[in-house]
């Protein structure tokens, strides 16, 4: 068991916590609009894991609990396969969603514009699906590896 | 002592060779093929409604290539999470 650096260290990384987690989600939730999306956004969330297991230590890992972390990445894969599927009407990855008004389906401008959250339809459910997918991948490979034991 | 000779000129035809390739090649932000480029310029932001038009090609147009992406990235998790001792002690 890992018990992690010093309480400055902790201090610091307790802090950083919060705007990591923040630039992360932006990153996913402007995917259509700016550059980024879900697997730049879900490795920026997962730097968060690694920068708790260096600073705190692996004491936390089981109150997370990797089969949740797996359950996570498997439900981001699916919910991505999921919302490929639902445009099977027409075709695989069939974005539906746009222009019908709906949640993310606003019509958007020709041209430059300053840009709307809720357009691009499936675009931005993708980017979360995915972004959610990545996180707990690396979330998972970062805390495996980090917790491994050498064997003898 | 014969390959020690040789090492220069190979080096020498070798700069010769990349020079020359770095000349022959067509200028950046002029493809020779454009039509593709022009649709998804013309097109992709009314088709798919997103502003960002590397996410309108990414999560519509070739959706099925970040499936697989997204599923390599679950295999690696998975192959990790086998080797390194997350089954049962």
């Amino acid at each position: 068991m890992n018990k992690g650096l010093s309480p400055i260290v902790k201090n610091v990384a307790a802090v950083a916590l919060v705007p990591i987690t923040v630039f992360g989600l932006y990153v996913i939730a402007h995917g259509h609009l700016t550059p980024g999306g879900g697997f730049p956004g879900g490795a920026i969330i997962a730097t968060m894991t690694a920068l708790l297991l260096i600073s705190f230590g692996t004491s936390w890992v089981k109150a997370i609990g990797k089969e949740r972390l797996s359950m996570a990445e498997s439900l981001g894969l699916v919910g991505f396969v999921g919302l490929a599927i639902m445009g099977i009407g027409k075709s695989f990855f069939n974005n539906f969603l746009v222009g019908q008004g709906l949640f993310f389906g606003n019509a958007v401008a020709f041209g430059p514009n300053p840009g709307w959250l809720g357009t691009a339809g499936l675009i931005p459910l993708m980017n979360m699906a995915v972004g959610l997918e990545v996180f707990a991948a690396i979330s998972l490979i970062a805390i495996t590896m980090f917790t491994a034991e050498v064997s003898k | 002592m014969e390959r020690n000779k040789s090492k220069p000129i190979v080096a020498a035809i070798l700069f010769v060779f990349l020079l020359a390739m770095s000349f022959s090649i067509h200028p950046a932000g002029k493809p020779s093929e454009t039509k593709m480029d022009d649709f998804f310029i013309a097109h992709g932001q009314e088709e798919t409604g997103s502003n960002n038009i590397v996410a309108a090609i990414v999560f519509d147009y070739r959706g099925m290539d970040t499936l697989v992406e997204a599923s390599v990235l679950f295999a690696a998790a998975t192959g990790v999470f086998i080797a390194l001792g997350g089954g049962k002690k």
